[in-house]
């Protein structure tokens, strides 16, 4: 498939375009997202991988308008031809949950303790949509049943304490698809939960996906849930883009050392030795980022030249694009 | 939630009956008698009095008769007051206090939660600055110092309202008490307030609220400020017992005749069963804000059932 359509078409949901998410700190300036570029067209699924600190989540973030105060944006986010992140917060405020809504790591803080799952489930619906009560109880209550909420229509009345973690995750995924909208972004939304429930969810968010057609963001340090659910994927790394491809590329052919490692760190059953395969060392800070290439310093490749110039991004002929001084072939250890 | 109420009435029985006696024995166990003042009366009459109010007897049994009255909802006679009872006299004033008490309770919540609020919202601007500097000087500025300047401000350089009295509860009368009353509370809650409201609206659910697009009031008014209130509604119990009983200063700069004074009076003239009167009195009213707090603490927390 191809990576990214023609730019500015009419068929892509979401173009960012040079993405950059700074934090001013008393000590110092914080780039946490550098440079992001993608696109996301409609029904397609683009997952966001990474380690934690790498920018992922704050990307998400910065598409909702949700960044904390000392957060600034530069460039360009199209969503459906406008940018969203000039929009003012009262604009904003028509397309969140409407058109963009948001599945948040933490089922278990992010409902309202003090109100009825019913009460903030219709609130979308009344607010967005303009229903009446009933109206929009009779939508929720479907909704739940279209997440498999077992007495969808008892629990209602009930309060998230009375969930499980699973259950309240539930919850959350039906809330943002209340509406419908054309892109959900799922920060993580299986970290939380247990692997069982991790799968269930997995397998809900994916027949949603072929359900309503919606565009899905998948943020996610976890590559297993990748290639269970994902076209594309984009490897973050200090906030700037490692690889970006489509999942089967970066499954089969990645082409940078930090995905090469990535992949190699999946556990498996099938393996002789004991030991988990890690990538050694932490990630730099972001405060103070190196010249060079971020990765330089946990590199098994690395060379004089990635100390002291930053790769660029290059394109390869399939579209997929790494950002890397190292040549797909033939550069030994 | 019925049974729970019933249960807190059985439970402030044997609290209570701790308290009298507690502060009974501790009382006569002081040297001296209501009696015993600088003007020393003749044997004879001193030996009629204390045999009229039992002082001759063992203490023990001084208990025996109080408790036996306080029974029948009989609080004694005042030993300092005469032809006055102690229920006489805490009627008379008591809804006065309670009168300051409610007004300044009332004044205090709203102005110290918006204050805290509005502080919240506008974290580390000047607003929220300004805000808390008042509120600051609110709790250093003791009310003792308060009164005065009230008075010096509206009834002397200006002549708005009456310097003191009581007038029935009549408003221009009521204007200071309560602005000396309620200062310090309005700052306590507004401190309050505006922490736990901060906290609140740093929590994951008022991120889940703002990416549903839901408005910035409905976002306030509906997501956050049932939280936020928590920590306020606990200080509130304990707090509106002082404001209706710790009128001391008002009612000795304002002359409102309120309950505050029979506190100190109480003691100086080693009136006993006034003392008691208002002992028992506070006693009750905190086990009762206490109950209250803890009604509406399950009306608000979901997960606090009883």
């Amino acid at each position: 498939m191809l990576l990214d359509k023609a730019l500015n078409s009419d068929t892509n949901l979401l173009e960012v375009d040079n993405l950059q998410v700074a934090f001013h700190t008393p000590d110092g300036t914080v780039t946490a997202v550098n440079n992001l570029n993608f696109t996301l067209g409609q029904g397609e699924t683009l997952g966001i991988v990474g380690e934690s600190g790498s920018g992922k989540s704050q990307t998400a973030f910065a598409l909702m308008g949700l960044l904390a105060k000392n957060g600034n944006i530069q460039g360009e986010a199209r969503f459906e031809g406008d940018n969203i992140l000039s929009l003012s917060d009262k604009a904003m405020n028509r397309i969140r949950s409407k058109d963009i809504a948001m599945i948040f790591q933490d089922p278990m803080t992010s409902l309202n303790p003090y109100m009825k799952v019913g009460e903030q489930l219709i609130e979308v619906l009344t607010l967005h949509k303009g229903m009446k009560k009933a109206e929009a109880f009779e939508a929720s209550v479907k909704m739940l049943d279209a997440v498999k909420m077992p007495e969808a229509r008892k629990r209602m009345a009930m309060y998230p304490h009375e969930f499980s973690g699973g259950m309240r995750q539930r919850v959350m995924i039906a809330m943002a698809l209340l509406c419908q909208p054309k892109l959900l972004i799922a920060d993580e939304p299986t970290t939380a939960l247990d692997v069982t429930v991790q799968a269930q969810i997995l397998t809900l968010l994916n027949e949603l996906k072929s359900d309503f057609n919606t565009s899905i963001i998948m943020i996610t340090h976890d590559l297993g849930v990748v290639a269970g659910l994902c076209d594309k994927v984009l490897v973050m790394y200090a906030g700037q883009t490692m690889e970006y491809g489509t999942a089967e590329d970066i499954f089969y052919h990645p082409t940078h050392p930090y995905t090469q490692g990535l992949l190699k760190a999946i556990p498996r059953l099938d393996s002789d030795s004991g030991l988990l395969a890690t990538i050694p060392g932490n990630p730099p800070n972001l405060l103070n980022l190196p010249a060079g290439c971020p990765f330089e310093a946990r590199c098994e490749f690395a060379r004089a030249q990635c100390l002291t110039q930053a790769p660029r991004l290059d394109t390869f002929a399939s579209g997929q694009r790494a950002a890397c001084h190292k040549p797909t072939e033939g550069w030994a250890v | 939630m019925l049974t729970f109420i019933l249960k807190r009435i059985l439970e402030a029985i044997p609290t209570l009956l701790v308290l009298i006696t507690v502060s009974f024995f501790l009382m006569h166990s002081a040297p001296g008698s209501p009696f015993s003042g600088e003007r020393t009366l003749p044997p004879e009459v001193l030996a009629n009095i204390n045999a009229k109010y039992h002082l001759d007897e063992p203490v023990i049994n001084q208990f025996f008769y109080y408790l036996g009255g306080l029974l029948q909802g009989d609080l004694g006679p005042s030993f300092r007051y005469k032809d006055f009872t102690i229920n006489e006299l805490i009627a008379q004033s008591f809804p006065v206090s309670a009168e300051i008490g409610l007004w300044s309770f009332l004044v205090a919540l709203v102005i110290g939660v918006g204050c805290g609020v509005i502080a919240a919202l506008r974290q580390n601007s000047w607003v929220d600055y300004s805000v808390m500097a008042v509120a600051n000087l609110g709790i250093v500025l003791p009310n003792f110092v308060l009164a005065p300047l009230c008075i010096l401000v509206f009834s002397i350089y200006n002549q708005w309202l009456p310097p003191g009295g009581w007038n029935g509860g009549a408003w221009p009368y009521l204007v200071m008490p309560v602005i000396a009353m309620s200062t310090s509370y309005i700052a306590q809650i507004a401190r309050i307030t505006r922490g736990s409201m901060i906290e609140t609206m740093h929590s994951n659910f008022i991120r889940t609220a703002k990416a549903k697009g839901l408005p910035k009031h409905r976002i306030i008014f509906k997501h956050a400020l049932r939280p936020a209130m928590l920590p306020v509604i606990s200080y509130l119990g304990p707090a509106f017992v002082g404001i209706i009983t710790g009128s001391v200063i008002v009612d000795v700069y304002f002359g409102t005749g309120g309950i505050g004074q029979h506190f100190i009076n109480g003691a100086l003239n080693r009136d006993y069963s006034m003392v008691m009167g208002v002992t028992i009195l506070v006693g009750t009213l905190t086990i009762l804000f206490n109950a209250v707090v803890d009604v509406l603490y399950a009306l608000i927390d979901p997960k606090i059932r009883y």
